[in-house]
């Protein structure tokens, strides 16, 4: 799987690049800044880029704007955004699209090699992954509205890690509950919420944030 | 529309005139109670009489701001005895004023209404009436003597009317600015007030600092350091066990990687606290629109400001303001709407927050937030207002005057 990265700071874009390439990924670019971002993506046509939202020469959010500039180039390009924080704002943007192939992730996240590359893997299949913590601020605010108080405190869980954009076997892994367990809450979720229960993963993801974002 | 513009001038040129016909009436009070002076009830009535007549030379300065823009620099506050008013500059400014407004506003604005009033007698009294006026009656240049000379006289009448309505909104500017001059302080005295108020402001701008250095020495101190530290012991000990316990070395390690998350996740709140991200990337329309995303109301933003960056300081006063008016909407009001609108008229950016809760807020109460926001608005030279009435709706609107700079990133208008 091919990967162009974008990451301003060296020792981060080298350790990126190895841990990437250690799991099986292709990184055909590894670019610092924004322009040099748009020129690889534009040239290397990637199934996937890992792009660090800060990059010079602003250092503001050119990263997350490279990224959608050149998504509306190559519609459904998949894009990764890492980040020092997480805000609702570019994750709306983000998702604004409704196609998906869209990751939105703390840099602390690289961290955890496995569900770092897990992420990656999904958002180039055309998934979809949200921090934890915007979904956290996401499912705080539908609380506080009363949208979610219908759920138990376990579909509730359940329902954060659909909006994280985890599979089912994810989700059982994390909660530690056998797959047909997860089925059963998704299934109530789905029609407590009165949510169409997708067949298609990422559709159901989009689903939920479109639920938790009214 | 342009009719309704005109009528409201004659409408405000004929209060102007009631106001300078009773104005003297206060200008009389006061000078009784000067003649009073010498025999002692004077200085009981004179700080009154010169509060009753600041009242009144204050809702002209109000009129004149209200109605043709412009500013007013307001004398200082009266003093309260007879000895130290009589010193008071604005207090003789105020005298002059009531008793030359009459000989000069008031008979500006009767321009107006003179020709509009016998317009109106021309055109809808005297066609009924001439019969009853005897003879060698004029009406102007006509002298009505038949129904054909009621009729022109009538039709001059209409030309009076138009005319009356047509100075009165040049009138009431002529008025206004003849207001701002005898009402406004000289500019020496201007200029004092200016510094005593940039003295305050300049105070409160190094104590707003002065607390925010503390409170991120403080957050770091208790946070992220506090955390490095423990995260230092934690791996000595991991170290210590690695060969002679490696599942209670590998139990701490992960523990390590669990304080080094909540380290970073303090940094980032703190940051968060001083300049948040959203507000440096993309400027305040953004920044706003990002409040109103984590916001558990329903809020809706509207932007209409231009390409280009305001002040850092500027932004950041407004964002922080913008975030506690939103706060106490949602702890306090009850609300569960609040819509925002920023716009910026090219000297002025100006943000109004209105909610749909219970009002009530008190200004000079609201706790200690509102307070820090004015006095942090007040370094830039903003006001903050706040239009709540028990029942609502509440009403916020924060001003600071500044220009925006040369674009850098844009901002697009829109709501979210």
């Amino acid at each position: 799987m091919r990967v162009v990265l974008a990451e301003d700071l060296f020792l981060l874009r080298d350790g990126l690049t190895r841990t990437l390439e250690e799991h099986g990924f292709d990184v055909v670019a590894a670019v610092d800044n924004a322009p040099e971002l748009l020129r690889a993506l534009h040239e290397e046509r990637p199934d996937v880029a890992v792009v660090d939202i800060r990059l010079p020469p602003d250092f503001t959010d050119e990263g997350l704007r490279a990224a959608l500039q050149a998504r509306r180039e190559q519609p459904g390009l998949p894009v990764l955004i890492l980040s020092q924080y997480v805000e609702q704002l570019y994750a709306q943007e983000l998702l604004a699209g409704g196609e998906g192939a869209v990751g939105y992730l703390l840099k602390d996240r690289v961290t955890h090699t496995a569900q770092f590359v897990d992420a990656v893997r999904t958002v180039a299949g055309g998934g979809t992954v949200l921090d934890p913590q915007v979904v956290a601020r996401l499912l705080a605010r539908s609380d506080a509205r009363g949208t979610t108080s219908a759920l138990t405190p376990r579909e509730h869980d359940v329902l954060k890690l659909m909006a994280e954009g985890r599979s089912n076997a994810a989700i059982t892994q994390a909660l530690h509950i056998s797959e047909s367990a997860v089925a059963k809450h998704t299934a109530s979720i789905f029609a407590k919420l009165r949510i169409d229960p997708s067949p298609d993963a990422n559709r159901r993801v989009l689903a939920v944030l479109a639920y938790l974002r009214r | 529309m342009g009719e309704r513009r005109l009528v409201k001038a004659l409408w405000r040129c004929q209060l102007l005139s009631l106001a300078a016909l009773v104005l003297p009436l206060t200008g009389a009070l006061v000078v009784g109670a000067l003649l009073l002076l010498p025999v002692g009830l004077g200085s009981l009535l004179l700080p009154r009489a010169a509060a009753a007549l600041r009242r009144r030379s204050d809702r002209g300065r109000t009129r004149a701001v209200g109605w043709s823009g412009g500013t007013v620099s307001p004398p200082g506050p009266l003093p309260r005895r007879a000895r130290e008013v009589l010193g008071d500059e604005g207090f003789w400014r105020d005298l002059r004023w009531a008793w030359l407004e009459p000989l000069t506003g008031g008979l500006l604005v009767g321009v107006p209404l003179c020709l509009f009033w016998y317009g109106v007698f021309g055109a809808l009294v005297q066609p009924f009436v001439w019969r009853e006026l005897g003879d060698g009656n004029w009406y102007g240049f006509v002298l009505v003597e038949s129904i054909g000379s009621a009729l022109d006289a009538a039709l001059l009448g209409l030309g009076f009317m138009a005319g009356g309505l047509a100075l009165a909104p040049r009138v009431l500017a002529g008025h206004a600015r003849w207001s701002r001059r005898a009402l406004s302080v000289p500019y020496e005295q201007e200029l004092n007030l200016r510094i005593e108020r940039l003295t305050g402001t300049r105070a409160d701008a190094h104590d707003i600092q002065a607390a925010e250095l503390r409170r991120i020495e403080r957050d770091l101190h208790d946070g992220a350091q506090a955390r490095l530290v423990a995260l230092g012991m934690t791996l000595e000990k991991a170290t210590l066990l690695l060969d002679s316990d490696p599942e209670a070395a590998r139990a701490l390690l992960s523990e390590v990687r669990a304080v080094s998350e909540r380290a970073l996740q303090d940094l980032r709140e703190l940051v968060h606290g001083v300049l948040p991200p959203v507000l440096a990337d993309r400027g305040l329309g953004d920044a706003v629109r990002s409040l109103a995303l984590d916001s558990f109301l329903d809020v809706e933003v509207e932007v209409r400001l231009p390409a280009g960056r305001f002040p850092a300081g500027v932004e950041s006063a407004a964002y922080f303001a913008v975030a506690e008016l939103l706060a106490n909407a949602a702890k306090h009001s009850g609300a569960g709407e609040v819509r925002i609108a920023l716009d910026h008229d090219g000297a002025v950016l100006r943000v109004r927050v209105a909610d749909d809760g219970r009002g009530g807020a008190d200004p000079s109460r609201g706790g200690g937030g509102l307070l820090g926001v004015r006095r942090r608005l007040g370094t830039f030279d903003g006001t903050l207002a706040l239009d709540s009435p028990p029942g609502g709706p509440t009403l916020a609107t924060l001003e600071i005057p500044c220009a925006s700079s040369s674009p850098k990133t844009s901002s697009s208008s829109g709501t979210v």
